[in-house]
């Protein structure tokens, strides 16, 4: 049985990611933010036949982390898999006239997470084993008018995540980097996506667990993003900063 | 829309991501529409799972398991829990859904509202029969959970209300204990309704599930032809999940790919290939109870003008005559579809109060939407329902007239005055109002 931690884990993507894993046989450390959401996943996930522990934590509450780590490592005696999942989509034009609101999207979807690794990166490298995924976005390959505030965040992340993978690599600690393109979760409900190119979260979460199952190091999802953010990333610059995205 | 995709009545979605959401989603749809409407799969065929407003509040996330105990076989989830998914866990576990409809892909809250029966009706009434309670959320009175004991009166009117009394948020059910996944089939063809009617006499008592094809496009000497089918849960054997799943209808196409000659053909195919002698097969329970689930969006084989689906019940006394009278004119107009499904219901009366079976024989077939239906053919079968002193069921229909409803359900008028004044669907706006 997998021992699981996900953070994050009543995002949409993350939710879908554990019913594969309890499907399998899991045994879950869930740590999310709202207490009655938790309730809710987590005695889902226990009628599939998991076990599961969760913990109440902010991810901007960097402080907590330690403890939240130190718990989720001692509830399974040891962790295989840690899925670092929370986020927001921040309003892009509300951060372009507000510097702290801009920080603390900032914060969340990208300083949060690379507290979490750094601290989880060491525990599993003392363990000598485990993988470790993070959950990015397409939107870090390109910054974008439209929200290079949360692009950018998560290209911070990204960025991160490819040193330390390269260290990590030593210890035989794997590190997926996956990276969504347009999903259909509660983040991003409202928003016009176009419908041929948005994916369901169990779509992206079978190819995420298939993944980090076998270490993938870069993972996007669906997997047509690949070949589409190469050419994005193929853009010169000159023409980019002219096209509407 | 609707499983039927007829009537086309645009509908937006609003969509629950957590119960707790689920107040102010009622709070913003009375102040923007004035009325909403609970969605789960869609798998109404008529307009009952359509907002009046146009605007419904999407169920299908509310998916989460809330507890099950595996020892007694109760289980308790979200509305938004489909069938399918109750399956997946209870199937290794061995348990059964106690009552299912032809498609497990339907919502526990759609179950409810439309109290849906199978094909073991006659043991076992209708799914509202193992609801234990459920979790009621109504605008005007808030959150309540309603049991046969608690909020009795709303309980009976939820059972088969239509999605009218409230958004059903949870629901806790009994499962049935099955020692194997497997089932022991039974089929057998007939050759006119009286063989039908004889084997029905002998076999249903004898076996769990019954339920029988029949040829609507026969006409003289072969009316009423059909294939008899029964089963029963093997007393051995594997437990496990099945879900076949072929590519499925990929497109709408602009005629209907149902038509008298294709029908004709394929029904005189189906018949001579059935066996003339009682023939027994073991098999998985997904081909026997979810022939259809394995062609997705297989509805969409009656072109874009989409279909209308005719299920009726003719009380027992004259059920021979009922069904042999709506078969004759089903016939004459050369329309109707391949799968017409002919089935005994049973005397276990369910405590909802708009439910739909009776003790009686129920008939149901689909027909390719034309302007022909309304005109012509469907006001004649509605003559011989009404004449039977039958009736029509609300989750299938997108035409029976108000006073036909109201003279069928006489406690119309109960359910009417518990609707919760936020939710309205265009079936009860047609019929009630």
């Amino acid at each position: 049985m997998k021992r699981i931690l996900i953070v994050g884990a009543t995002s949409a993507i993350a939710m879908a990611c554990a019913r594969l894993w309890a499907a399998e046989g899991a045994r879950f450390f869930l740590a999310a933010r709202d207490a009655e959401k938790l309730a809710a996943l987590a005695g889902d996930l226990r009628v599939r036949g998991a076990d599961v522990a969760s913990f109440q934590m902010d991810a901007n509450d960097v402080a907590a982390h330690a403890g939240m780590i130190e718990q989720a490592f001692q509830a399974w005696q040891g962790l295989d898999i840690a899925l670092i999942a929370h986020g927001t989509l921040p309003d892009q034009s509300a951060c372009e006239r507000d510097a702290a609101l801009t920080l603390r999207e900032f914060s969340t979807n990208g300083l949060s997470a690379i507290a979490l690794l750094t601290s989880l990166a060491n525990r599993f490298e003392r363990q000598q084993g485990g993988a470790l995924a993070v959950i990015t976005s397409v939107a870090g390959d390109r910054g974008r008018p439209s929200n290079y505030v949360y692009g950018s965040a998560k290209a911070a992340v990204s960025v991160f995540c490819e040193g330390l993978r390269a260290r990590l690599s030593r210890a035989g600690v794997a590190l997926t980097d996956i990276r969504p393109g347009f999903v259909a979760t509660p983040m991003t409900q409202g928003l016009p996506l176009p419908k041929r190119l948005t994916a369901t979260p169990e779509a992206v979460a079978k190819r995420i667990v298939a993944g980090i199952a076998r270490k993938a190091d870069v993972l996007y999802a669906p997997f047509f993003w690949f070949p589409i953010m190469l050419a994005i990333r193929c853009i010169p610059g000159a023409l980019f900063k002219r096209m509407k995205l | 829309m609707s499983w039927g995709r007829y009537p086309p009545l645009p509908q937006r979605a609003r969509a629950a991501n957590w119960c707790g959401g689920l107040p102010a989603l009622l709070a913003s749809a009375a102040k923007e529409k004035g009325s909403t409407l609970a969605h789960g799969e869609g798998r109404s065929y008529g307009d009952s799972c359509l907002a009046a407003s146009g605007e419904v509040i999407a169920m299908r996330r509310l998916d989460r398991f809330l507890d099950a105990d595996w020892s007694s076989g109760v289980l308790r989830a979200e509305a938004g829990t489909t069938l399918a998914d109750i399956l997946a866990v209870a199937v290794p576990r061995g348990w059964f859904l106690p009552v299912t409809p032809g498609t497990k892909f339907v919502t526990l809250g759609g179950a409810i509202a439309n109290d849906v029966h199978g094909k073991n009706h006659h043991r076992r009434g209708t799914f509202g029969r193992h609801v234990r309670r459920f979790g009621l959320l109504r605008s005007d009175r808030g959150r309540l959970v309603c049991a046969p004991d608690a909020e009795p009166a709303l309980f009976a009117a939820t059972i088969g209300g239509l999605g009218l009394t409230g958004l059903i948020e949870w629901a806790e059910i009994q499962l049935m204990p099955i020692a194997s996944s497997h089932v022991d089939g039974l089929a057998v063809r007939f050759g006119d309704l009286g063989e039908f009617f004889a084997l029905s006499a002998e076999l249903d008592e004898r076996h769990e599930f019954c339920v029988s094809w029949v040829d609507c496009a026969a006409r003289g000497k072969t009316a009423g032809r059909g294939v008899y089918m029964a089963g029963d849960f093997a007393s051995d054997g594997p437990r496990a999940v099945e879900n076949r799943r072929r590519p499925g209808v990929p497109l709408t196409p602009p005629v209907s790919l149902v038509n008298a000659w294709s029908l004709r053909a394929f029904n005189a195919i189906y018949w001579r290939k059935a066996s003339a002698k009682r023939r027994y097969v073991r098999g998985g329970y997904d081909p026997f109870f979810y022939p259809l689930d394995a062609l997705p969006n297989w509805n969409r084989i009656y072109g874009i003008k989409g279909f209308q689906q005719y299920q009726a019940l003719i009380p027992d006394a004259e059920a021979r005559a009922g069904v042999q009278a709506l078969l004759d004119a089903i016939a004459r107009s050369g329309k109707g579809s391949f799968l017409a499904v002919l089935k005994r219901c049973g005397g276990d009366a369910s405590p909802g109060l708009l439910s739909f079976p009776r003790p009686g024989v129920t008939l149901a077939l689909d027909f390719p939407h034309s302007g022909h239906l309304e005109d012509a053919l469907f006001p004649r079968l509605d003559a011989i329902v009404h004449e039977a002193g039958g009736r029509l069921y609300p989750a299938k229909d997108a035409h029976m007239k108000g006073e036909d409803f109201r003279r069928a359900y006489p406690d119309w008028e109960k359910l009417a005055a518990l609707r919760d004044p936020l939710l309205l669907s265009h079936f009860w706006k047609r019929v009630a109002q």
